[in-house]
């Protein structure tokens, strides 16, 4: 089921969380909310869910209004950032919870609530836990039951807060493209909140990436890596480094160097140029658009190595990844060219 | 209300890192036994000794005068209207302390701290201002006194004033139970429950209740063993109006001063017997569920 914000504003007595976003959400998509802290995103998801009410604007779920649909009756399947697990219940008994509360009309046999759980736990990979309670579980076990308990009143929407964020760094790699896997056999629409652009753009359909209570962008991860739409995006999203610049006629001036912008529209006046460590490569002397720069310090990132570059006086020091047979050391001057310039005014 | 400081039961079963002969910590065997010794002379001079007294008091002329000394039907009544008093102003308060810690717990509003400030009151004000306050309120000069007159209402000497003083010097110990826990529990369970299609009240029943109700039966507890052993407050409302407005704590004073003594020490048997019952319920408690109870016990 497709679900919508429109034009969504929340407001916390003064403070304004949210402002004017839109978000939609395709059905059968999974969708991240990126953002920093204080962003807004819990909030939107708490708002999608029911949780809170929308200073203005209007929740669709399947094309319906549900702005003023009470929690209860929305049908959304959430799963709180530490999993909210009742810690007097059994793991059984959690994930039978939402079925046993119905109205008697609706509510399965006790037996048919036993079959179902114990075909949510076979679903989440942990059968024969049902007698267990939240406490005597792992934190990677906790997630799944939670994740079991949102499923078993068959949600239209799915809606999923840091669900990886309590977990440790290796578990959290591992459930990611368990979770992937899991809404690609239950074809729910997703939506998940999360701080970490490594999973968002890993497991998304689509990204939205909100900033103090703004929409930045919307799109799959390709179009919001390649392309960023906002000086934040680009900031935000593949650790760049934002190196100040001035726009006049075409070139950008950064620092003692003069850049072509090639195409690149953009209004004169102070600007901001974002430098990720993919984005330089090392160039050979005289060739357009190199620049000079003094190798401060080398240093391992993961299976690469990286060099943090001096460009100039007052300027931050830029990382750029080096490639395997570069012999470079602290104190050389090399030669580097920006295979791209990502700028934008202001 | 001395309570006990509980072990902490979350270090159960760990077992103790090898002790080095001499930790900081150890004293010297004369310094330790000379504490030691202290405390314990203290305890049997204070507490131990008393509660014999009065045990022994009350057998003295032997099991059968223990018992006659129940048979009066003064005695009965004070027994009697003991029973009510407490019948009412506990489950009052579980009510109150639920719903002040509820609201305390999940919500946030103006004047919150000073909500919390003002639930204990009654633990730091005298216990005959708590019922002078009543008296000052409904008794015939009183505020009200006018208007409860004219409309023949008797709450000052009467049992209704006694209920209502007893209502407010109990009034802090299921909301201060129920509290800390609350606010530590957070709103999470709850929100889950809402949007696994939970009703509010059915949330209350099965989400709610379940994560206090040992911390709710520890407050009830000791609510009662204090609705039951109140005297002061009491003692200011009630008028001592014998088979009509003595309580238990009240008899045993009218017995003594007559020199009743048997009879005064009887009926304090039953008081102190119900404080026994009441530790160690308590102690049950915190040792099965201590776990749910030990962060409630920060204050004294």
């Amino acid at each position: 089921m497709e679900i919508r914000a429109e034009a969504i504003t929340k407001r916390f007595g003064e403070a304004t969380v949210l402002a004017d976003v839109d978000v939609h959400v395709h059905a059968g998509e999974l969708v991240a909310l990126l953002g920093p802290s204080g962003s807004g995103k819990t909030t939107l998801l708490r708002i999608f869910a029911g949780l809170e009410q929308p200073s203005a604007g209007r929740i669709l779920l399947g094309g319906e209004d549900a702005t003023q649909v009470p929690v209860q009756a929305r049908g959304v399947g959430f799963m709180f950032q530490h999993y909210a697990l009742f810690r007097h219940l059994t793991v059984a008994e959690n994930i039978a919870y939402g079925l046993k509360v119905r109205p008697r009309a609706s509510r399965p046999s006790n037996a048919a609530i036993r079959a179902r759980v114990t075909e949510l736990l076979d679903l989440v990979q942990l059968p024969g836990l049902e007698r267990r309670y939240p406490a005597q579980l792992s934190g990677g076990q906790r997630q799944r039951v939670a994740l079991a308990r949102a499923l078993a009143v068959d949600p239209k929407v799915l809606l999923l807060d840091e669900p990886f964020g309590a977990l440790d760094a290796q578990v959290r790699r591992d459930l990611r493209r368990w979770l992937r896997d899991i809404h690609e056999r239950t074809g729910h629409t997703t939506l998940f909140v999360t701080h970490d652009q490594d999973e968002a753009l890993e497991i998304a359909d689509r990204v939205a990436i909100l900033d103090q209570g703004r929409l930045e962008q919307i799109g799959t991860p390709d179009e919001i890596y390649e392309h960023p739409a906002t000086a934040f995006v680009a900031g935000f999203i593949g650790e760049a480094t934002r190196l100040p610049v001035e726009a006049r006629g075409g070139v950008v001036r950064l620092g003692p160097h003069a850049l072509a912008l090639n195409g690149t529209r953009l209004a004169d006046g102070p600007a901001s140029l974002f430098v990720r460590p993919r984005d330089l490569v090392l160039a050979d002397d005289g060739k357009a658009n190199a620049l000079p720069a003094n190798v401060v310090a080398v240093r391992r990132a993961g299976p690469a190595r990286r060099a943090e570059l001096h460009l100039g006086e007052g300027l931050p020091t830029v990382e750029m990844e080096l490639p395997a047979d570069a012999v470079i050391g602290k104190g050389d001057v090399v030669q580097v060219a920006l295979t791209r310039l990502r700028v934008f005014g202001g | 209300m001395s309570r006990t400081m509980m072990p902490e039961t979350s270090t159960r079963g760990v077992p103790a890192p090898p002790a080095p002969s001499a930790a900081v910590t150890d004293e010297a065997p004369l310094t330790r036994w000379v504490l030691i010794g202290a405390a314990v002379a203290f305890l049997l001079l204070f507490l131990v000794l008393p509660l014999i007294a009065i045990f022994a008091e009350a057998l003295r002329r032997g099991i059968a005068a223990y018992f006659a000394s129940f048979a009066d039907p003064d005695t009965q009544d004070a027994i009697r209207l003991t029973l009510l008093v407490a019948a009412i102003a506990v489950p009052l308060n579980v009510v109150f302390g639920i719903a002040a810690a509820w609201a305390v717990a999940k919500f946030d509003f103006a004047g919150k701290s000073l909500f919390v400030t003002f639930i204990d009151l009654p633990f730091s004000v005298s216990p005959v201002v708590s019922g002078l306050v009543f008296v000052l309120l409904f008794g015939a000069h009183g505020v009200f006194g006018g208007f409860l007159q004219a409309h023949d209402i008797r709450i000052i000497f009467a049992v209704p004033g006694i209920v209502l003083a007893t209502i407010f010097v109990t009034f802090p110990f299921v909301a201060r139970e129920l509290i800390p826990l609350m606010q530590e529990q957070g709103t999470a369970e709850e929100e889950a429950a809402l949007t696994l299609g939970a009703s509010g009240f059915r949330m209350f029943l099965t989400v709610t209740l379940p994560n206090v109700k040992w911390a709710l039966l520890y407050g009830v507890l000791l609510a009662n063993a204090r609705a039951m052993g109140e005297f002061g407050a009491v003692s200011v409302v009630s008028g001592h109006i014998r088979g009509l407005t003595n309580t238990m704590p009240l008899q045993v004073e009218i017995l003594y001063n007559e020199y009743a003594f048997v009879g005064a020490f009887a009926v304090a048997s039953l008081l102190a017997g119900l404080a026994l019952v009441t530790l160690v319920a308590k102690a049950l408690l915190e040792w099965r569920y201590g776990d749910a109870l030990a962060r409630t016990h920060r204050h004294g």
